[in-house]
């Protein structure tokens, strides 16, 4: 269509302040108290699980400070794994009604006669909520940071302060996919009712159920062989299937990239062959560029994931009638 | 203001919106000068509010072109937004903030300084008469102040041209009036204002011209008089009210008088060819009635409405006889 081809004036025009007029909304809703409370309150239960465990380990760990970040204290999951599940409920909270909450107030059309394109308004609204998730993510990780060095009494070294700056950043590329797939439904649904059952539907069949549809799935299209099923081993052909449908939810590829990079002993995420590790120092922790290398997939497969949904909600708006 | 720019502020040359098979706005010519009060009516569905989107660049015309103060909404959108105010049927605004942060909003998205910010708001705020309410949270207005709080936008933003959908749909008689004087004093200060509405009697009031909508065409266009002549034919009307015996006849045989209608208990109303108020009470006193009222009828838009719409129907049986 030739319609935006020959459109003059910036795109970006209004962005800011949008942008600026969402991040107010949403640091002062009660809705977002609510969620950092939330977030906040579980998060100090699983930390104080992970810091009694952490201390009472031997004095030679290098990396006793990650062990904040993973150490579990059943029945609690660790802190990571926690962040894994919570995250996507803030990103939700935060764009469940961001476009549909405009035309129940009827306020889109007033706004969509000013000075701006669709394009100001909907990327000033994803990089509030983005800004938004990025200041609640720093201030938890500050307060894990300084729970530890309080808890710990040592100070961390600078290879987990990179590795821990590696996981919030990974953390924050969750929360986007998170908020994108959120405004999305924001923008195909007119009800903020219904976006937001299904998103939070979305969010439940990712974190719930598709870890175990994945393996059923994975049996029935590579099933196992009859020799390796006497031995009670799956196939290798079944093993990689399942990992690779497991890898369609965003869960997993965070979790996955946040247990190679916050665990450095950590030398794949997939199944190795016994010949493979021959010569290799098993448990010893890998250098920090390797652990990157480990996680590059991971890292950009939510970073394309971010962009993707973005830019379908994107063409979506663009095209949706503005009436109402 | 220059009152000898006679260029008009919106034109539109044959307009058309396609939503699949069925056209919601089919071949649209008009144009609006400045300083003009210019009325869309029509029913429901009949494509009001979708030109005045596709004025606005909120919606792509199908074809047709479409200049908003020289400028194509199509191409150059955000310099037409930045002249022309709009507020939808049923304006909202954000609830949680208070009338002064919603209008700070539009005008940092106007991009306006922050040192000019404040000042526009207030005078805006004290031409609506919201000064008292500035600092409410938008939640407690009623529908009249929010109605008026659309309008201090616009002012707050120095539009050239207003475009007002439905403005007074829903206002109850004292807000209409507030409403309808505000609209006057904006199209005195050399703003174009673009009204749609059904409410006949409000747009007959305010409006210079009108356009009469029926399935996405424009029926009638013209200054309501234009329209009576055109539509209920020409000459005077007169509504008589007088009390006496067979008055009808009576008043059928003053020279002049075309047709007699009954108007209710003791009241006729006159077709005539010239004035004929003059001869009818001559008439009716020498005939022993008692004259209670006698007064020329302005036509009315909605007359004129009725019977348009009463004749498409009749038209359209007769074509479907055929």
């Amino acid at each position: 269509m030739p319609r935006d081809t020959n459109r003059t004036g910036s795109p970006w025009q209004g962005m800011g302040a949008v942008a600026i007029k969402e991040l107010s909304d949403h640091l002062s809703s009660s809705r977002m108290r609510v969620l950092e409370w939330l977030v906040v309150l579980t998060a100090a239960a699983s930390l104080y699980g992970a810091v009694r465990s952490a201390s009472g380990g031997s004095g030679s760990d290098p990396f006793v400070f990650l062990r904040l970040f993973t150490n579990a204290q059943p029945p609690l999951p660790s802190f990571a794994a926690l962040l894994g599940f919570l995250i996507p409920l803030v990103a939700i909270g935060l764009g469940f009604d961001a476009v549909n909450g405009e035309y129940s107030r009827r306020t889109m059309s007033r706004i969509l006669s000013q000075p701006l394109y669709r394009d100001a308004l909907l990327c000033g609204k994803f990089l509030a909520g983005l800004a938004t998730l990025g200041i609640c993510l720093v201030a938890l990780w500050l307060l894990v940071i300084g729970l530890g060095l309080v808890a710990l009494g040592v100070p961390p070294g600078g290879e987990e302060i990179a590795r821990s700056l590696v996981f919030l950043l990974l953390a924050l590329a969750y929360a986007g996919v998170w908020l994108a797939i959120a405004m999305l439904f924001s923008i195909v649904f007119r009800s903020a009712a219904t976006s937001a059952l299904v998103t939070l539907g979305l969010w439940l069949f990712f974190a719930l159920l598709w870890p175990m549809l994945a393996p059923a799935l994975a049996q029935v299209i590579a099933p196992p062989d009859p020799l390796a099923q006497a031995f009670g081993q799956p196939t290798l052909q079944t093993m990689q299937w399942e990992q690779w449908l497991g890898r369609l939810s965003p869960a997993q590829l965070f979790n996955e990239a946040v247990i190679a990079i916050l665990s450095p002993a950590t030398r794949a995420l997939g199944p190795v062959f016994l010949s493979q590790l021959e010569g290799a120092l098993v448990g010893t922790p890998l250098p920090l560029t390797q652990s990157l290398a480990l996680i590059w997939p991971q890292a950009t497969g939510l970073l394309a994931g971010v962009i993707l949904l973005f830019a379908i909600g994107y063409i979506a708006f663009q095209r949706q009638e503005v009436r109402a | 203001m220059n009152t000898t720019d006679t260029t008009p502020v919106i034109q539109a040359e044959a307009l058309c919106k396609r939503y699949g098979a069925t056209s919601a706005v089919d071949g649209i010519t008009l144009s609006i000068g400045r300083g003009e009060v210019f009325g869309l009516l029509g029913p429901n569905g009949a494509g009001k509010t979708t030109t005045i989107l596709m004025l606005l660049g909120l919606t792509e015309a199908t074809s047709g072109t479409v200049r908003v103060l020289g400028c194509d909404p199509q191409r150059d959108p955000l310099t037409v937004k930045r002249h022309v105010g709009y507020m939808p049927d049923a304006v909202g605004f954000y609830d949680h903030l208070t009338a002064r942060e919603n209008l700070a909003y539009t005008a940092r998205l106007l991009g306006m300084p922050q040192k000019e910010r404040d000042a526009a708001i207030d005078q805006a705020l004290a031409r609506v008469r919201l000064q008292h309410a500035a600092d409410k949270r938008v939640v407690t207005f009623s529908r009249g102040m929010r109605q008026r709080l659309g309008l201090a936008e616009i002012i707050m933003k120095g539009a050239q041209v207003a475009i007002l959908d439905e403005p007074t749909s829903g206002l109850d008689p004292q807000s209409t009036e507030e409403f309808l004087t505000l609209v006057r004093t904006l199209s005195a200060d050399g703003v174009t204002v673009l009204l749609s509405s059904h409410l006949l009697e409000h747009m007959q009031r305010i409006c210079d011209r009108v356009a009469l909508f029926h399935a996405g065409r424009i029926a009638l266009m013209g200054t309501v008089p234009e329209l009576a002549q055109r539509v209920l034919g020409g000459g005077h009307a007169v509504l008589v009210q007088a009390r006496g015996n067979d008055l009808a006849k009576v008043l059928e045989s003053v020279e002049g008088v075309g047709r007699v209608e009954p108007a209710g208990e003791d009241a006729y109303r006159l077709r005539a060819d010239r004035d004929v108020r003059a001869a009818v009470a001559r008439a009716v006193v020498s005939a022993g009635g008692e004259l209670l009222g006698l007064s020329p009828e302005t036509p009315s838009l909605d007359a004129i409405y009725n019977r348009y719409f009463q004749d498409q129907s009749a038209n359209e049986e007769i074509r479907h006889a055929a």
